[in-house]
């Protein structure tokens, strides 16, 4: 068995050399976990779960609880595909060098089998305890996160992360299906939140690691644009941004306390856009991407958090006029 | 250069596995094994759960 070889040959960059790793399992249980992207699995449950409470149904707490799991690990199967496709890039960025499969303590075989087994796994529990829609929405959503994004758009243009960020809009609508068999306005809303959410999010990041990035060969926006250009697409996409996030408030599905933190919080996420619009160059710039990054993760908790408390915790009080 | 027949020069094992490999190898098969009981556990619970209450009140 020792001396199996795997080489990290994916995504068509058949011409970086090869990791060998041995052919028994090397790794530890907490580089399986790894393999899950843990961070993006925790933003899914704040957001499936939110889809859930703010359904218009009922389901059995068990029931919602497995459905609940389901999703989380399919949102982690694909992520473990992600990471098998990635491994080459993955191999020459500093942010991702040391991931299970380049730092050679998970064969990318072993990953594959792993991230499908998850994925066949979770759609078919979730089909059999909800329903049959949200098992579908949630393969739709691994194959979009998987192929589409991963394998097709990530490594072939600037959009990529537009278009992909779908694949992490999803959570919300999948748990509103789970609950109730069909889709309405709240989840689009949910679903819209999180779409255009994504770009900022991440160009915000990719402008303090485009070097990164263009070893990697990605054509992120700051790469294939141009800073500038980034930092005024941000800047329109968080324009964008703050009313979409008040939507939930205007109809009816989020209170007077969802009303003020999405205000208050989506008006600083356009004063940090603009910060970084206008700090072009040197240690400011560097620091408005970093504030603009880290804000975003808060603004997106914030708003779902507020909802699963108002709707969860008996908190709602409606705005006047919007009920 | 074997010691004896159980152990390598290097404190490779016949299959080639050093100790750390096999404190892992011991640690993933504690994790799947606890994973396959949780999953006993839900299942079970999840099928009385969309059963419902009237699961032994049927004819017969």
């Amino acid at each position: 068995m020792v001396g199996m070889t795997n080489s990290l040959t994916h995504g068509g960059s058949s011409g970086q050399a090869g990791i060998e790793t041995i052919g028994v399992s090397n790794g530890e249980v907490r580089d399986y976990f790894a393999l899950l992207k843990p961070r993006v699995m925790s933003l899914v449950i704040v957001t499936a779960l939110t889809g859930m409470v703010v359904a218009q149904g009922a389901i059995h707490p068990v029931l919602a609880f497995a459905a609940l799991l389901a999703i989380s690990v399919g949102a982690g199967a694909s992520g473990c595909l992600n990471m098998w496709w990635d491994a080459d890039i993955d191999a020459v960025m500093k942010r991702t060098a040391l991931r299970p499969i380049p730092a050679g303590r998970i064969t990318p075989s072993e990953a594959l089998a792993f991230g499908m087994t998850l994925s066949v796994g979770s759609v078919l529990f979730l089909g059999l305890i909800a329903n049959w829609l949200s098992a579908g929405l949630l393969a739709f959503t691994i194959f979009f996160y998987a192929v589409v994004y991963s394998m097709w758009l990530k490594r072939s243009t600037p959009q990529n992360i537009v278009i992909g960020g779908a694949a992490g809009a999803f959570p919300p609508m999948i748990g509103e299906a789970a609950v109730t068999g069909s889709i309405t306005i709240d989840s689009v809303i949910l679903f819209a939140i999180i779409f255009i959410w994504t770009p900022p999010h991440f160009w915000a990041l990719a402008l303090v690691k485009s070097a990164d990035y263009a070893r990697a060969g990605v054509p992120m926006m700051p790469n294939a644009r141009g800073a500038d250009t980034t930092r005024t697409q941000i800047l329109l996409y968080t324009l964008l941004l703050a009313p979409v996030g008040v939507l939930p408030a205007l109809f009816g599905f989020g209170g007077l306390a969802y009303l003020a933190v999405s205000v208050l919080t989506g008006l600083w996420m356009v004063v940090l856009a603009w910060r970084l619009y206008r700090r072009r160059e040197g240690e400011a710039s560097v620091k408005a991407s970093w504030s603009l990054f880290g804000f975003s993760i808060i603004y997106l908790f914030a708003l779902f958090a507020t909802l699963l408390a108002e709707h969860g915790l008996g908190l709602y009080v409606a705005v006047p006029g919007f009920a | 250069m074997m010691a004896n027949d159980d152990q390598l020069p290097d404190s490779r094992d016949r299959q080639g596995l050093t100790e750390i490999d096999r404190k892992r190898r011991r640690s993933r098969s504690i994790a799947l094994a606890v994973t396959l009981a949780v999953l006993v556990i839900l299942f079970y619970v999840v099928t009385i759960a969309k059963m419902g209450p009237d699961v032994l009140q049927r004819p017969l």
